[in-house]
């Protein structure tokens, strides 16, 4: 089965739709008005990509992460490096260092275990490269015809020093934004393999584990990172729009300074997708303070996951909570947050 | 209406009478239904593709023609993206 | 990529807008009607940066937001069917239906496929011989030579569990109807680049002789858009009209003439509802008693439903160019893409998602830094 992405539906409707699984208004409004509710407590209320739990003498940081995708492999990873790196990440961009992993996993009766064997390789080598013991785990296996061959959560436990705490509200009229990498090659890869829209290129996905690189920013600018954030589901765009939002600020973009490699340009010409949208997993999006970017601009680069880093705006004060796009003819326009996901279109 | 992008002719081939080919839109390959230019087209040649279909082939020397008059009319030395083309090298 | 991304190029299109205003000695009202133009010209603010020296206004070239209710509320029938797998180009999904959408069908159990290509449904027909495959057949005359093709096969290759709910439309007859309107503004057309690469210009040329319009063939991107417009100004300054081609790379006077053949082997002209302007006589496509075979309203047998639109959804004035996305009271308050009250605002190429999505926030345009 191929879980095809879908948009927003009507408002008024009595039960769980596809779009509010799709990082963008739509799933905010799920998270706030069904979940929050009941939950309430000051860990969750930030809504950041992890939670800050003081226990102690220490500051915890968990993060938690159930992976959906279809296919399960794709090129440039499978659901298990996808799922490793993804919640090594969260934990990251809340500034902490990861420390142990947990998996649950959800089998699909039928699975070969030639494909579980290289998703759970996949997951070792990227839980072993990033130093991050997996500690404990689940497994259930439902009948045939659920869970798309397997569903994967990870879990993850970091600790946060002192002087480092990145968080979205923390964005400042005058931040630099910075982006470690090119955009959109995770969404195009998968998309590439989807029934129904399948074609072929080399695009791979960027799945990779961000804590070396958030590890550099922190060693060369410490605290004048405010906002650290990794643009899956939603793209950058949503990314962007969480941060405006949280931290009530304007976000002015760019266009010319965004990179997107051409390859993912042209798959998204040929679908209408808008590259601002699509999910990334291996890019990491920074707010600095101003006087600190060129430094910070410096240590990404010297990685080679960040040699393509570059600035593509700044937070203002005007427009709060705006995300605005100034294009290379001089215009401007809103780079709103989406109600679903974005779909192949032809018109 | 609208998304029709262009892109070269890879490869030509037959499905069941059909004219069918591979379109290589800028490093990205897509199967195409070549039948309504297929006496137009040869390996090598521009089409706009719409929903998987070719709907018309490029004329590139029409494109170049009014493209040139463009550029003169902009003043312009050198176009933005002929830098950027020279810069990244042959694709 | 070749041959669209030189037609972005920053520096001939600023040399366009420059010239553009220095040629409009009267603000033109022009109209495009093409829902890939108003796409463009709203996102890349050319509309912003024309600055009042032309007025455009975005006809109804979005063929999502034109497909009347009954066709949206036949399809979600179809759809809602155990036996049926519902296929569609993406931009048909979020349409609002009397009751619902398809994203609501399919969450209640109806299965649909989102497919880049008619042929892609032909095949999902092929592989799921046990169920019902129906392909949404939406668009302007672009689309009809894929779908054509998509039905001749099914027949020629004997593909019987394949068949199509059409709803075309062709662009002529509305331009006409809104020329025909007393109370029309317009002055000028931009027409459909890719509409025209099938179809050619041919039918254009009476429209602009007997209503004195300029009626120019334009591309896509920010280059196209600004060049045609420059044409149909120079037009109007000289006081000239007639058609023009712009979109030289893809558009011939006679269009791809097997692509118009087959078309009109498969399909013919009907009279067709455009939501929110009404019935407009020949102005749409429906299936040749030869291939009734392969339509799904006479497979499924389908009745024809008469449904009110909301009156607070103003998309026909939208459509007709009459009221601008953001004059309408609805528009960002009752109406916005999570809860649209029409299909303008659902389909990214309509012109209230548009104006939305791009246009809520007008910064001053930059004086045009040099390239």
């Amino acid at each position: 089965m191929t879980g095809l992405v879908c948009p927003a539906p009507l408002l008024t409707t009595d039960r769980v739709q596809l779009g509010h699984g799709s990082g963008g208004a739509l799933s905010a409004a799920l998270v706030r008005e069904r979940f929050m509710p009941r939950f309430a407590n000051p860990a969750l209320l930030a809504l950041g990509d992890g939670a800050v739990v003081p226990i102690e003498a220490l500051k915890l940081v968990l993060s938690t992460d159930t992976f959906v995708v279809s296919p399960l492999e794709f090129p440039g990873g499978n659901i298990g490096s996808l799922a490793v790196h993804g919640t090594l990440n969260d934990i990251a961009m809340m500034g902490a260092r990861p420390a142990c992993l947990t998996a649950g996993f959800v089998l699909e009766e039928g699975l070969p275990f030639a494909v579980l064997d290289r998703i759970v390789a996949a997951m070792a080598d990227a839980a072993g490269a990033a130093g991050v013991p997996l500690v404990t785990g689940d497994t259930k296996v439902v009948e045939r015809g659920k869970a798309d061959g397997l569903y994967l959560n990870t879990t993850g436990v970091g600790v946060l020093a002192d002087g480092f705490a990145p968080a979205p509200d923390r964005a400042r009229p005058g931040d630099a934004i910075l982006v470690s990498g090119p955009l959109g090659r995770h969404g195009m890869a998968i998309m590439a393999a989807r029934e129904g829209i399948a074609f072929e290129t080399a695009i791979e996905s960027d799945s990779a584990c961000l804590v070396p690189l958030v590890e550099r920013l922190r060693a060369a600018v410490g605290d004048s990172v405010h906002v650290l954030r990794d643009p899956t589901r939603g793209g950058l765009a949503s990314a962007l729009n969480e941060i405006a939002g949280a931290a009530g600020v304007g976000v002015d973009l760019d266009e010319s300074a965004l990179r997107i490699p051409p390859d993912v340009a042209a798959a998204c010409e040929m679908l209408g997708l808008d590259p601002l949208y699509v999910a990334n997993e291996g890019v990491l999006v920074a707010f600095v303070a101003p006087e600190a970017a060129p430094l910070a601009l410096r240590a990404l680069r010297g990685h080679p996951l960040g040699d393509q880093a570059g600035i593509i705006g700044r937070a203002e004060s005007s427009h709060p909570g705006l995300v605005v796009l100034r294009t290379g003819l001089g215009g401007s326009r809103v780079v709103d947050m989406l109600p679903g996901d974005q779909l192949p279109r032809i018109c | 209406m609208c998304l029709g992008i262009p892109g070269r002719i890879t490869e030509l081939r037959d499905d069941r009478g059909l004219a069918m080919g591979t379109v290589d839109f800028g490093g990205v390959r897509r199967e195409v239904c070549l039948e309504y230019v297929a006496d137009q087209v040869r390996t090598g040649d521009y089409v706009i593709v719409h929903v998987g279909f070719a709907i018309s082939r490029v004329d590139e020397v029409e494109a170049k023609r009014t493209f040139d008059v463009l550029r003169e009319m902009s003043g312009l030395e050198e176009l933005e993206w002929m830098r950027e083309v020279a810069e990244r090298g042959p694709q | 990529m070749k041959y669209l991304t030189e037609y972005r190029d920053a520096g001939v299109a600023r040399a366009l807008l420059a010239e553009i205003k220095a040629t409009a000695a009267w603000p033109w009202v022009l109209m495009e009607v093409c829902g890939g133009q108003t796409h463009t010209i709203v996102k890349q603010g050319l509309d912003q940066l024309l600055d009042g020296a032309v007025e455009m206004i975005h006809g109804p070239g979005c063929p999502v937001c034109v497909t009347p209710l009954e066709q949206i509320d036949k399809a979600l029938a179809l759809a809602a069917r155990p036996d049926v797998i519902f296929t569609s180009f993406g931009d048909m999904l979020r349409v609002p239906g009397s009751e619902c959408d398809l994203q609501q069908v399919r969450a209640r159990g109806g299965t649909v496929r989102v497919v880049y290509s008619p042929l892609d449904a032909l095949d999902l027909a092929v592989r799921h011989p046990d169920r019902e495959v129906v392909f949404f057949g939406v668009g302007f005359e672009t689309t009809a030579p894929a779908n054509a093709m998509a039905v001749w096969r099914a027949k020629q290759l004997g593909i019987g569990n394949f068949s199509m709910l059409v709803s075309h439309v062709t662009v002529p007859p509305a331009i006409t109807a809104l020329l025909d309107a007393p109370d029309n503004r317009v002055q000028g057309f931009l027409a459909a680049g890719h509409v025209c690469s099938v179809m050619g210009w041919t039918e254009y040329e009476p429209i602009a002789a007997r209503y004195r319009v300029p009626i120019v063939v334009t591309g896509f991107e920010p280059v196209d858009i600004l060049e045609g417009i420059l044409l149909a100004v120079r037009q109007l300054e000289e006081g000239r009209y007639g058609v023009e081609n712009q979109y030289v790379r893809s558009v011939r006077r006679e269009g791809t003439v097997p692509a118009r053949d087959l078309v009109s082997k498969v399909f013919q002209l009907v009279d067709r509802q455009w939501r929110g302007l009404g019935v407009i006589p020949r102005s749409g496509l429906g299936l040749r008693e030869e291939f009734a075979d392969f339509d799904a309203e006479i497979r499924f047998g389908l009745e024809s439903i008469r449904v009110a639109e909301p009156a607070e959804c103003r998309a026909g004035d939208v459509l007709r160019g009459k009221l601008k996305p953001m004059q309408c009271p609805a528009f960002g308050g009752r109406c916005t893409p999570l809860h649209p009250l029409g299909a303008p605002m659902v389909s990214s190429e309509g012109a209230c998602a548009a104006y939305y999505n791009y246009g809520r926030y007008r910064a001053p345009a930059s004086q045009g830094a040099q390239a």
